[in-house]
C-alpha cells in the first residue's frame, strides 16, 4: 500500500472509531442501569474492532489499551464477572484514553508516547484472572472452516490477499478461488449477522457536507427563481404559463424539502454526550442525577445542531451545578435523593422546542433580584416594579452569576447571557420558568433551518424589508377615526392598547431615518406586532406586501455592523431587500434594555389572555407558497375530484357531488390571495377540494395542497380591507396565514335550491 | 504591471488587474438605511449580495452629477466581493515600475492614505488606489 492509501485507511479508521466511541459512552452508562447481554456484547464488539484495526495499522500503544479493555469486557459479556461502578469508571477512562490517542493519531500520525501502564494495570486487576483469553467473535472465515469444510490454509491465503490490498470481502475471494460456493458464504454471513445483531444498513452512504451546502445554495437560488416565475405567471394571466409555473412551484417545494431533509440530524447526536457529562459532573459534586431524554430523534438542520451544541451543554451543566441539590438536601426536602434532569425535544409550528428541566431547588427570585441590584445591573426602584418572570430573566443579564461559590464548572466566564445570545444569533429564543423547590425549565425555541426562512415582506418609504416570521405575532391595522384614540403618547413615546395592554410602538421610518410623514399625522397605520427577547412591540410600516420563503444571504462587514439587519435576500424582481434583525431593532429602539422599562410584557400573561380562543383550523396551500386557513368546523369533507368531472354552469365551474351540484371556487381567487390555480376542465389530474358547508349550502374550495390541521389561539386582527372582506390575516403555526371566512364565501357562491341537480324526470 | 483604469471626477485611477473580478454597468441599488454615505448600497450580483462603496465619497471628491449612473468595478476581497462605484471605465494599462513615484508631500488628507502613488503616463498621471484601504469602511462612520 502506498502512503495515500494508508492515510485513507487511517482516516476511515478514525471516523469510524470516533463514532463507535460515542456509542460506547452511551452503552457503558446504560450498563449502570441495566447490564443486558446485548449491551455488553455491543461494547465488546466495538472495543474488539478498534483493537483489531489498530493492531493492523500498527498503533501498538492504542492496541494494548484496547486489548486490555477487551480482556476485561470478555468475562463481563460472558456473565463471569458482574458490572460494578468501579469497572464502569475504569472502562470509561479506557474510552477516554483511546479517544485521546485517536486525536493524537489525527494530529501527528502516531498514537503518542504513553502506554497508559496504570490504566492497563487497572483493567487487568479488575478482570477475573482465570479468564484472560477472550474467545474470538465468529469470523466468516472461521464459520466457513467450521460449516462448509473450507481448509484453514485457504482462509489464510485470502486474508493475506486482503492485506495486500484486495478490498473484496473474504467470502468473495474464497468464492473466486473456487474453494467454496457462494450460497455457503451467504449462509455464513447470515450466521454472523445474527450474532452481530442488526447488520449495518447498506441503504445509507456518507456524503461530504460541502456538497450538501452547495446543493442547499443551489436550491436557494432555485426558490428565488421560482418566486420570480410564479409572480410573472400570476401577472401574465396566461394559462400556458400558469400550469408549468404551478408545476415548477410544486417541484421546487419538494426539492427544497428533500435537500433540507438530507441536512437534518437528530438532536440525539448532541444529547449523546450528555449522560457522560452529567455523570461526571454529578460525581464531582457528590450529587446523584438521573438523566432522561425524550425526542432524541427530533431532527434539525446540521448547522443548527452545531450551533446549539455549546449553549445546550452549558444549560445542562448549569442544571446539575445550580439546579439539582445534594442527596442530603433533597432528603430534607422530602424528595428522592436522585435528582432528575429531563431533556425533551419536539416540533411545534415549524420550529423545534428543546426543554431542559430539572426537579431541583428552582431559582430564588428574591436572591436573583438582590444580586442584580448588588451588581448594579438594575436600580432598587426598578426591582420593586418587576414581575416574577422579569426577575427570573435577570439571570440572562451580562455580568450576572448567582453561584455563591464559583465552581470549576460554571465559573468559566461563560454566563447565561452568552448562552442566550448564542441562541438568539441563530434566530432562536431562550426562556426559563421556575418554581421554588420544584425545579426549573429552560425552553429553547429554534428554527428548523437557517438558510431558507418564511418571512413577511413589508414596505417602508421606497424600501422593502423582510421580517423573519419567527418573531412575528400578529398584524394590526388602525385607520382614520380610531387613530387618534388608539395610538396614545406617553411623554413622546407612542403606545397602542392591544387587548387592554400597552404595546410600545416603534415607527420603522423614524428608526431607520427614512423620513416621511410623522406618525401622528398619518391617515392609517399598519403595525406588525413583533416579539424580541420576550417583549412585544408594534412596528409601524407603510405597507404589508406579502409573505414568502426567502433565502438568507450574508451581508458584508461594512453593513452588518449596523446591528439592525440580519442579512439580505433577493426578491422576485431581482432587487435586494434587507432582512430586519428584530432583536437589534428592538435594542436600537430601547424596547429591549437592561432591566425593566415598565412597558414590557410578560409572555405568561399573554398566554392566558387569549387562551380561551383556541381554534382548530385546516391550513392549505393556495398556490405560490401562500397559506390560507379555514375553520375546521366549517369543513364537511376533503375530496380529490377528477378534473374531467368538472362541468361549466352559468355560475362557474361545478361538479356533481353526492347528488347535488357543488360549485367549485378556487380559494386563491375568491379570497384574493396567492396565485389562483386554474381549473383545467376535461384534463387528466385531480383537484384538491375542501368541501365546506355554510348557511347557504355547500361549496368546494379548490386548493393546491392540504398542509396541516392546527389547533391554536388565532390572535387575529383584520388588516384593513382584504379582498371582499372574506379574509383576515393571522399567525397560524408560526406563519402568517390568511384566515378565510367560509360563511361569507358560501353566501356568495353557494347555489341555492333552484340549482339542485334535477332528478331525471320519469316518463 | 497591469492596471485596470477608471475615472473619478476627471482623475485617472488604477487597480491591479488581478484584484478585479469583473466590471459591470450601473445596477439596481438597494439603499442601506443608517449606513454612512460611502456605502452606495447593495447590488444583486448573480444571487450574491455585494456591498457597493461610492469611491467619490470615499475619496471626498464632489458628488457625481445627478442622472449619471455609476459603473461597478467588482473587486475580490477576503470577505467576498465588493463593488467600487466609479464614473467611467478606462483601458487596461501596462506600466513599468520605473514610472512610479510616491505621492509628494503636498498630497494630504484622505488621498494620502488611499493613493499609493502615481505612474507618470504620457500627458497623464495614473493614480494607484490602495484597494484594501478603500474598501475598508465602517458603515458607522459619520456621513
Amino acid at each position: 500500500m502506498d502512503d495515500d492509501m494508508i492515510d485513507e485507511v487511517v482516516g476511515e479508521f478514525l471516523v469510524e472509531s470516533y463514532e463507535a466511541l460515542d456509542q460506547l459512552d452511551q452503552d457503558l452508562l446504560a450498563l449502570e442501569d441495566d447490564a443486558s447481554p446485548e449491551t455488553l456484547a455491543a461494547i465488546f464488539r466495538t472495543m474488539h474492532t478498534i483493537k483489531g484495526t489498530c493492531g493492523f495499522l500498527g498503533f501498538a500503544h492504542l492496541e494494548s489499551v484496547a486489548h486490555a479493555a477487551e480482556n476485561l469486557l470478555s468475562p463481563l459479556r460472558d456473565g463471569e464477572l458482574a458490572v460494578t461502578p468501579e469497572i464502569t469508571t475504569v472502562l470509561l477512562s479506557a474510552v477516554d484514553a483511546v479517544r485521546a490517542m485517536l486525536v493524537m493519531i489525527e494530529r501527528t500520525g502516531g498514537d503518542g508516547e504513553s502506554e497508559h501502564p496504570e490504566l492497563v494495570a487497572e483493567l487487568q486487576r479488575l478482570q477475573d484472572p482465570a479468564e484472560s483469553t477472550p474467545p474470538p467473535p465468529p469470523r466468516v472465515g472461521d464459520l466457513l472452516v467450521e460449516k462448509a469444510g473450507v481448509r484453514p490454509e485457504d482462509v489464510e491465503l485470502a486474508i493475506s490477499e486482503q492485506a495486500l490490498g484486495d478490498e473484496r470481502p473474504i467470502g468473495e475471494i474464497l468464492v473466486d478461488h473456487g474453494v467454496v460456493a457462494a450460497e455457503e458464504v451467504e449462509a455464513a454471513l447470515n450466521t454472523q449477522s445474527e450474532h452481530k445483531g442488526a447488520a449495518l444498513s447498506e441503504s445509507t452512504i456518507r456524503v461530504d457536507v460541502r456538497l450538501l451546502d452547495d446543493l442547499m445554495n443551489l436550491v436557494g437560488e432555485l426558490v428565488l427563481a421560482r418566486n420570480q416565475i410564479v409572480q410573472l405567471s400570476g401577472a401574465a394571466d396566461d394559462e400556458s404559463l400558469t400550469v408549468p409555473a404551478q408545476r415548477l412551484n410544486h417541484i421546487t417545494t419538494e426539492l427544497q424539502e428533500g435537500v433540507m431533509r438530507t441536512r437534518m440530524q437528530p438532536i440525539g447526536n448532541v444529547w449523546n454526550k450528555f449522560p457522560r457529562v452529567v455523570r461526571d459532573l454529578a460525581h464531582s459534586f457528590g450529587k446523584q442525577v438521573q438523566i432522561e431524554m425524550d425526542g432524541a430523534d427530533t431532527e434539525l438542520d446540521k448547522t443548527i445542531v452545531e450551533a446549539i451544541k455549546d449553549p445546550l451543554t452549558h444549560l445542562v451543566r448549569n442544571s446539575v451545578d445550580h439546579g439539582i441539590e445534594t442527596p442530603e438536601q433533597r432528603r430534607e426536602r422530602g424528595k428522592s435523593p436522585d435528582g432528575r434532569l429531563t431533556l425533551r425535544a419536539f416540533h411545534e409550528g415549524g420550529q423545534v422546542i428543546i426543554e431542559i428541566a430539572d426537579d431541583g431547588a428552582g431559582i430564588d427570585v428574591t436572591r436573583v433580584g438582590a444580586k442584580a441590584v448588588e451588581r448594579g445591573l438594575i436600580t432598587p426602584d426598578a426591582l420593586d416594579s418587576m414581575s416574577q418572570r422579569e426577575l427570573v430573566n435577570l439571570i440572562f443579564l451580562p455580568g450576572f452569576s448567582t453561584a455563591e461559590v464559583v465552581t470549576n464548572v460554571s465559573g468559566r466566564g461563560v454566563g447565561m447571557d452568552v448562552v442566550k445570545t448564542n441562541i438568539e444569533r441563530i434566530g432562536g429564543t431562550l426562556d426559563v420558568t421556575t418554581e421554588r423547590g420544584q425545579g426549573s425549565t429552560f425552553r429553547i425555541k429554534i428554527p428548523l433551518t437557517l438558510a431558507i426562512i418564511p418571512a413577511l415582506v413589508v414596505g417602508c418609504g421606497e424600501e422593502r424589508f423582510a421580517i423573519p416570521q419567527v418573531s412575528l405575532l400578529e398584524l394590526v391595522r388602525i385607520d382614520g377615526a380610531r387613530l387618534g384614540t388608539e395610538i396614545e403618547w406617553i411623554h413622546g413615546a407612542p403606545v397602542h392598547r392591544l387587548r387592554g395592554r400597552l404595546l410600545p410602538v416603534v415607527d420603522l421610518a423614524t428608526e431607520l431615518q427614512l423620513g416621511g410623514v410623522p406618525l401622528a399625522e398619518r391617515p392609517a397605520v399598519n403595525m406588525v406586532v413583533l416579539q424580541a427577547d420576550g417583549r412585544r412591540f408594534g412596528l409601524v410600516v407603510d405597507e404589508i406586501t406579502d409573505t414568502q420563503e426567502i433565502v438568507v444571504k450574508p451581508l458584508g462587514t461594512q453593513v452588518s455592523e449596523l446591528g439592525v439587519f440580519a442579512g439580505a435576500t433577493t426578491m422576485g424582481d431581482g432587487r435586494v431587500a434587507l432582512i430586519l434583525d428584530v432583536l437589534g431593532l428592538a435594542q436600537r429602539a430601547h424596547i429591549v434594555t437592561e432591566g425593566a422599562d415598565g412597558l414590557s410584557d410578560a409572555v405568561d400573561e399573554l398566554g392566558t389572555d387569549v387562551a380561551a380562543e383556541r381554534d382548530t383550523v385546516l391550513v392549505v396551500d393556495v398556490g405560490g407558497g401562500h397559506r390560507a386557513a379555514v375553520a375546521l368546523s366549517t369543513v364537511a369533507r376533503l375530496e380529490q375530484l377528477a378534473c374531467r368531472d368538472v362541468e361549466s354552469s352559468s355560475q362557474g365551474p361545478v361538479v356533481q357531488y353526492r347528488g347535488e351540484l357543488l360549485p367549485l371556487v378556487p380559494l386563491a381567487a375568491a379570497a384574493g390571495i396567492g396565485t389562483p390555480t386554474p381549473i383545467a376542465r376535461g384534463e387528466e389530474g385531480l383537484l384538491e377540494v375542501v368541501v365546506c358547508s355554510g348557511p347557504g349550502g355547500q361549496i368546494g374550495l379548490v386548493v393546491d395542497r392540504i398542509v396541516d390541521i392546527v389547533e391554536e389561539n388565532i390572535s387575529a386582527s383584520r388588516t384593513g380591507d382584504a379582498a371582499n372582506g372574506a379574509t383576515f390575516v393571522a399567525v397560524v403555526g408560526g406563519q402568517v396565514t390568511d384566515v378565510v371566512d367560509v360563511d361569507a364565501l358560501v353566501g356568495t357562491h353557494a347555489h341555492s335550491r333552484p340549482y339542485e341537480l334535477l332528478a331525471p324526470v320519469a316518463g | 504591471m497591469q492596471y485596470g483604469t477608471f475615472t473619478l471626477d476627471g482623475l485617472l485611477f488604477g487597480i491591479e488587474v488581478s484584484r478585479i473580478q469583473e466590471v459591470i454597468r450601473a445596477q439596481q441599488m438597494t439603499r442601506v438605511p443608517l449606513a454612512a454615505s460611502v456605502i452606495g448600497g447593495l447590488i444583486n450580483l448573480r444571487g450574491e449580495i455585494v456591498t457597493a462603496v461610492d469611491l467619490r465619497r470615499r475619496l471626498e471628491l464632489p458628488p457625481r452629477a445627478d442622472g449619471v449612473p455609476p459603473m461597478n468595478v467588482v473587486v475580490r476581497t477576503r470577505d467576498g466581493a465588493v463593488s467600487l462605484l466609479v464614473d467611467e471605465i478606462g483601458d487596461v494599462v501596462e506600466v513599468s515600475a520605473d514610472s512610479f513615484e510616491e505621492p509628494p508631500g503636498t498630497v494630504s488628507g484622505v488621498a494620502l492614505s488611499l493613493i499609493r502613488g502615481a505612474h507618470k503616463l504620457d500627458g497623464r498621471l495614473l493614480l494607484v488606489l490602495d484597494t484594501d484601504r478603500a474598501i475598508h469602511v465602517s458603515a458607522l462612520q459619520p456621513a
